[in-house]
Parts: C-alpha cells; structure tokens; sequence
C-alpha cells in the first residue's frame, strides 16, 4: 500500500504543474480577450474573392 | 428576388444607409455620400474588399464633419498615448467605439495592407480596443489616426484615457485566488474522501499523513486566497463598523487553528475540506459579483467630453496645446463642431454656440464680440477666436467638479441590506459561541472549547455571504439585457429603495433635434416665402423651426415687427399684414384636435387664412410609462431650458413640480434638498449640466441613445429605447430584494440546524463538510431560480 504515498505524490504534481500553467495563461493575457479570437478563427487569412468568382 | 434587388440599389453598399436621389456610383456599386464612397475606394485599392463579404453593409456612415488630429503632433500628447515607443517601433492602444462586428475585426487586423509601416494589429472586440505596432521612423501617430480615420474607424481620444492608464495598472488577482483556492479545495476533498469512508486500523498511517498534507493545502488558502477577509475585518473593526467580512474571517480563522491543533495533537483530522470550500465558494461569489462592462464607462467628467488638445494662435501661427496647457489670455481658435474649453471672450468671428449639452438650452445662441462663452458650448458655422479668461478647471462648468458632490466618497450611500444584517449578525453569532463556551467550561474545558470553535465555524455566513451577490448579478444580467447598464450589484438596492424619480428635459425626455413639423399652407412661394421672412426675425423656438423648414427661401425686408409674448408675432412686408401665432391670436379655427404633445402655428396674411403648421415635439418613447410612475414615486422636471414647453409637459408634471432655466450648481442644490427631506432621489438625466445632479443624487441614470457615446458619470445607463421599461424596472429591483431577504432566512435556517450540532459540542467534520457546500447549493440555485422567474413575470425576459 505504500505505493500510495508515490501516487498521491504524482497527482499533486500533476495538478501543481496545471495550476502553473493557469498562472502562466494569466499572466500572458491569455484570458484578457475571451471574445475576439471566436470570431477570429472565422475569419480566413485570405477568403475567396467575390469578384473573381 | 426582385424586392432584394431593389433593395441593394436603393441602399449604400458600405453602411447600408438609404441613398439620397443624388447618386454617388463607384465599381457599380452605389454610396450614400462621398465618405463612403471614399473608403471602399481606399479598400478596393488596397485588395481589402473582403471586409464587404463577412457581413452585409459592414461600415458606419461617413457623413459627418471631417476632425482635424493636428494636435498629435505634439510630442508631449503623443507621449501621453503611446504604450511602448523607440526608435524602431511604437506601441498604442486606441478606443474605436464603431467597432461592431467581424468584418472590422478583419479590416483592422489587416492594416498593414493599407500602411506595411503598420505592423501588427490586435482587436479586443468587446473593448471596443484596438493594440498597433508600427514603424516609428516611417509613421507617425498622427498618419496612422488619419489612416484609421479614412477607413471609417475613427480612434476617440480623449484626456481621461491618457489618465485612465495609469490608474488601470492596479490588478487585483482574484482569479489566481480563485485557482488556488479550487486547486487546494479539489486536492483536500480527495484527500478527505478516505477519512469520512472510515479507515481500517491498520492504515493509521495514511490518515495522519492525509491529514498533514490537508494542512499544508490549507497554507496556501489562508494564507494567500483568504487574505482579501483579514484584511477587510481588520479596516472596519478599525473603523468599529461589523460588516459581513468579520464573522466569515473569523471563521476561517477558526478552522484553521482547529484544524491545525487536531492535526498536531492526532486527535481528529480537523475542517481541512470546509476551509477550502469556504473560501473558493466566497471568491466565486465575489467574482460574479463582479460585472464589468468593458465597453462603457460610468466614471466619466467633463475631461471625455473636452477636446485633447486646443488650437492656440501664437505670433501669427496656430499650435495645438495639450488642454491642461492652456493659460489665460491665449488666444485660441475654435473650428465648427468643435468644443470651448474654457471660458474665453469672443475676438473674432460669428459665434453660434450651441449649449444643449451643457445647459439643456436646445437653440444655438449668437454671441457678439466682446462677450463671454462659457466652456462646454459647441461652435456651430465658421471659425471663432476667443480669448481665454479663465483656466480649464475655474471654468463656469467645469468648476462643478471641485464640487464636494465629487470627492466624498460613496459611504454615505443607502446602506446595503447585508450590511444592515451582518451587523446583528455578527453579534447573536459571538453571544452564542460564547455562551455555549461558558455553559461547558465547568464541566470541562475541552469540550467548551470545541463548542465554541464549532458555533463560530457552522455559523460562518458563507450562504448569507453568497445571496447577495448571486441574486444582484443575476439581476444586473437580466437589466443588461434590456440595455439598462448598472455600475454594480449595490445598485440593484438603491433602485429598489427610490421613492423620488428626477428628470432632466432635453436629450432625457426629449430627443435633441427631434421635432418634426408639418405644413398646412395653402399658398404661393412669395407668400411663404413672406412667413419665413417674418419668422426670421423672432427667436422663439417655434419660429426657429419654421425658418429651418422653409430655408430655401431668403429673407425680405419687414417692417413695423411686433412680438406679444406667448401668442404670436405680426409685421409688414411689401404692405401686407402678415400674422403668424396661435389660433386666437390668428382669429383662426382649431383645426386639429387638440394634444399636448402638438403645437400648431396659425398664419394669416391681411386677414385671409392662409393655413397653419403643426409642430410636434416628440418625446421619447416611454413617457407615458414614466408618467405612470407618479402614482408611487414624486416626479420633478429639471430643465436647464427655458420654459417654452410648459404647457405640453404638463399632462406629465404637475405645474408646481417642473422647473427651468436651472444652472448646473441649482440642479445639484435641488437634489440636496430633496435628500435633505430625507427622500431617496433617482436622478435621469444626459448631459454635463446634469452630472452634478447625477452624482449628488442615490441614484444617478445617464440616459443615452448611443451607449458608446459620452454620458456623464453615473451610476447606471440606460439606452433611450428602454426608458418605457423604467416602471418595470423598478418593480424588478423590488423583487430582486426580496429574493435577498428569502435567500437570507434559507441560510440562515441552515445556520439554526448546524448550531443545533455545534453548541453540543460535538461537531464531525462530516457534517461541517456536508452542510457547507449544501447550503451555498441551495443559496445559489435558489437565488439564480427565483430572480430570473421574478423577472419572467415582469416580462423582462
């Protein structure tokens, strides 16, 4: 049963590396715009020209 | 099919407005004005066409007065609005409040097809923001505003952004608290789970070693997300005030000290699990009590309202000085459409100034030379030299700012319904731990002890914490999607607790501008054109409108001109005997039934009828609602105007309530003693000469037609769509209270069942652990249930 120990060890860990990367998207704006980049993923780099259709 | 086709000839392929007769044509593609036309040329030139492709008539009409953006010249503003500079690139960030859908996120991202010196660009949608970096050696800042300007996205720069990013540096993390707390409260409910299932003798150890790191867990809980509590208990006992941070700091105060010493001394494993759910259901609280509209402001002043800079004519030449810049006795030039900064003397020029925003006063007024114009009126006509006479911040309007109105701060507001409530509170809570601790110290110390840490951690009012905030933000969501903008959820209460509504006259109940007129006259051009000649004369609103109506015509001489106030106006022109007035005056028949909201404008002309007008002011939608509110609620009117519409406001207001020709400072006074009588007053009002009012009264409403456009600082905004929704309104927030005051007995009947476990002194962690989230359970689904069913019922959904 000692493996427990070692697993929960793991499981913290894992969990601290998320909290880390939460701060880390925090502190690069990550979650400043929450709106813009859905409409932006809409948007094609170079959609078709309607003229040369 | 065919109506479509229509519809696109007859529509401006840029803004979609409807095109006037006169036809401006480019690529077979027909604008409504040249602006338009103008920036589908620069975007079909530059390969962006596909903006037009994203959404139908993507752009906003262009027809309006050209802006001069010389002043971002000057070093020291450009300085103010730049983010990051150096000789390689420049960083600015600007407030485009025509932003409004994906086809300017796309257009605006694209820049550099336009400028390849424009590197990069960010959009923030609902910021309305858009973040540039350019090349500082190949652009300057005044050549990329000019840039965003012809393409129709006009940047508003004003003096309160330049001071708003300083203040906009302080961040509080709540989300990193948030994170924290929710990371500790997941990890200790794993940890806990093992402990309330029972573990067999012989995996002792595992319990101590669960129950050490439920502690460490802890640490960051206290000691980081919980610090906002302490610190807030800490002011106000200072302050000798109870507020509900108290109690909720001293219970987890207590839960971890307990925790702690039954984790040291193996006795039990202590409230680990209640800790950390406390504070991550209290953080969440304040979180959704926290509502931001980003793209509104209630804080502004008269700063957003004035312009950046002023042109200053100095030895011949003009140079833009920064407004803070300006002395007295400069001499500065002021263009059409725009604003006086200060109160200056009039040296040159045919000054018509139009104070409707400063003093609700709706007809542009004529200044001679010589003669003061105070700050805040906008020049309408050709250019105008004044002389400064006073600086910026002594002006006649801006001089209200220094006003107390505007640097008390809010505490004497209406005390919240929490707060009220917390205060007892707080009190029976520390009665009971400490009679109950006294009741069991002779028999023995321990079990005093722990019944007294149990009465502090079960009472601890995280549900009576939470109701307020979840009930209000539900409330502010569902105002806010009848464009009824609140500040915060604190506002919620103030509005229910008014008993006296405020209104200012012009732009709140009447639109600016908005009156249509309609001509009865049967006649020939010479004689109408002999009734504009007449009306030239007077400056009777009236008589202004009839002159705008039939402005194609030109002035003839009149002679032997007479006025009789309140009734009419007579003259000669060319022998005739022209009579322009109201139908008595006129000898004339009512033709119309008569209405409050309809002036008519007899004219006769050497006796003969010649036919009337009749001039409707329009009042906003939605004042019969308002006038429906007088029933419950005192109704003033409080007009900066003069009184010509008293009598068409009076099916509204009774006579002895409405009040003109009020300066700023005498609207502020009004209010003042209202509030003195002890009533709560709301005020709703639009323009800078309200503001004073708006901040002295409980509850200040801007009311505006276009959110995005200045309103005066406030405590809510409403879109002048909604003004019929006011009495709803009001009834809403009433409801929204009393799901406060139910949601408060429900917790604290939860309260009165863990007090029954707590004063016996035999409080399990399971209990703690169940009641706790079960309670904040119930409090939020009952809150979020029972506000959005009131607000079904009141129609607001």
């Amino acid at each position: 049963m000692s493996i427990i120990y070692f697993l929960i060890g793991c499981s913290v860990l894992l969990a601290l590396i998320f909290l880390g990367a939460f701060f880390w998207a925090q502190r690069n704006g990550q979650n400043d715009d929450l709106y813009t980049p859905s409409v932006r993923i809409l948007l094609d780099d170079e959609p078709e020209d309607e003229q040369k259709k | 099919m065919k109506q479509a086709a229509i519809d696109k000839q007859t529509t401006c392929y840029h803004c979609g407005n409807d095109c006037a007769d006169e036809r401006i044509e480019l690529d077979e593609k027909v604008f409504c004005c040249n602006g338009c036309r103008e920036v589908y040329s620069i975007l079909s030139q530059s390969g962006l066409c596909n903006y037009y492709s994203y959404n139908p008539h993507p752009g906003v009409s262009q027809e309006k007065a050209s802006k001069r953006f010389d002043y971002l010249k000057e070093p020291s503003i450009v300085r103010d609005l730049v983010d990051y500079s150096d000789e390689k690139f420049t960083i600015v960030t600007f407030y485009i409040p025509d932003i409004h859908c994906s086809s300017c996120i796309w257009l605006l991202e694209h820049l550099n097809r336009i400028n390849p010196a424009i590197h990069q660009c960010r959009v923030d949608f609902l910021r309305k923001q858009i973040n540039i970096r350019f090349d500082t050696a190949q652009i300057t800042l005044q050549e990329l505003v000019e840039v965003l300007d012809r393409i129709g996205y006009e940047p508003l720069i004003s003096l309160q952004d330049v001071l708003k990013k300083q203040a906009s540096v302080k961040k509080d993390n709540l989300v990193k608290k948030i994170a924290v707390a929710g990371f500790c409260f997941g990890n200790v409910m794993l940890l806990s789970f093992p402990e309330y299932l029972g573990i067999s003798a012989y995996e002792q150890s595992f319990r101590h070693f669960f129950s050490w790191l439920n502690l460490v867990f802890c640490l960051p809980v206290v000691l980081y997300s919980s610090t906002g509590y302490f610190k807030s208990a800490w002011v106000n006992l200072k302050n000798k005030v109870l507020n509900i941070d108290f109690p909720l700091a001293l219970g987890i105060a207590v839960l971890f000290v307990r925790t702690a010493a039954e984790v040291f001394t193996h006795t039990g494993s202590g409230f680990a699990d209640t800790l950390c759910g406390l504070v991550f259901f209290l953080l969440v609280g304040k979180f959704v009590q926290r509502k931001t509209y980003y793209h509104l402001s209630f804080e502004r002043d008269y700063r957003s309202f004035f312009p950046v800079a002023v042109q200053v004519i100095e030895d011949e030449k003009e140079r833009p000085v920064p407004l803070s810049g300006i002395q007295v006795g400069q001499r500065i030039l002021i263009r059409n459409n725009e604003i006086i900064p200060a109160d200056a003397i009039l040296l040159k020029g045919d000054a018509r100034v139009d104070f409707s925003f400063v003093t609700g006063e709706s007809v542009p007024v004529n200044k001679v030379l010589g003669e003061v114009v105070y700050a805040g009126g906008r020049q309408t006509g050709e250019a105008i030299e004044l002389e400064v006479v006073k600086p910026v911040s002594q002006s006649y309007l801006t001089r209200l700012w220094n006003n107390e109105a505007f640097t008390r701060t809010q505490d004497d507001r209406i005390q919240t319904f929490s707060e009220k409530v917390s205060k007892y509170f707080t009190i029976v809570l520390l009665i009971i731990a400490f009679s109950s601790f006294l009741f069991w110290l002779p028999f023995d110390l321990h079990t005093a002890i722990s019944a007294f840490t149990a009465v502090l951690i079960i009472a601890c009012p995280c549900a009576l914490a939470l109701s307020t905030p979840f009930t209000m933000s539900s409330a502010l969501s569902i105002f806010d999607r009848n464009f009824f903008y609140l500040k915060n959820t604190a506002v919620v209460e103030q509005l229910a607790h008014i008993d006296t509504i405020v209104l200012d006259k012009t732009g709140t109940i009447t639109i600016n501008g908005d009156t249509s007129i309609f001509a009865h006259i049967t006649g020939t051009d010479t004689e109408k054109q002999m009734i504009y000649s007449v009306c030239a004369n007077s400056t009777h609103p009236l008589s202004r409108l009839i002159c705008q109506y039939l402005n194609t015509y030109s002035k003839l001489n009149t002679t032997s001109y007479y006025e009789v106030p309140g009734r009419g106006i007579t003259a000669d022109i060319d022998g005739h005997f022209i009579r322009v007035g109201s139908a008595k005056f006129v000898d004339a028949m009512q033709s119309e039934a008569p209405s409050p909201q309809k002036t008519e404008v007899h004219v006769s002309m050497d006796e003969k009828y010649l036919g009337y007008f009749t001039i409707e002011q329009r009042y906003r939608e939605g004042m019969a609602a308002v006038k429906s509110l007088s029933s419950t609620y005192r109704l003033y009117l409080l007009s900066g105007d003069h009184g010509h519409e008293r009598d068409s406001l009076s099916s509204m207001f009774s006579p002895e309530d409405m009040f003109f020709e009020r300066t700023p400072q005498e609207k502020l006074d009004f209010i003042k003693q209202l509030q003195e009588k002890s009533h709560k007053v709301a005020m709703i009002g639009d323009g800078l000469n309200d503001a004073g009012a708006l901040k002295q009264s409980d509850l200040g409403i801007a009311i505006t037609d276009n959110v995005n456009n200045f309103s005066p600082g406030s405590d809510a905004i409403l879109d002048g769509r909604s003004l019929k929704k006011l009495p709803v309104f009001l009834k809403f927030s009433k409801d929204a209270l009393r799901v406060v005051y139910i949601s408060f007995c429900i917790s604290l009947t939860y309260n009165v069942v863990g007090l029954s476990y707590a004063v016996s002194g035999k409080l399990s962690p399971l209990i703690a652990a169940i009641l706790m989230p079960l309670s904040t359970f119930t409090i939020i689904s009952f809150t979020s249930l029972a506000t959005h069913l009131a607000a079904k019922r009141r129609k607001l959904l």
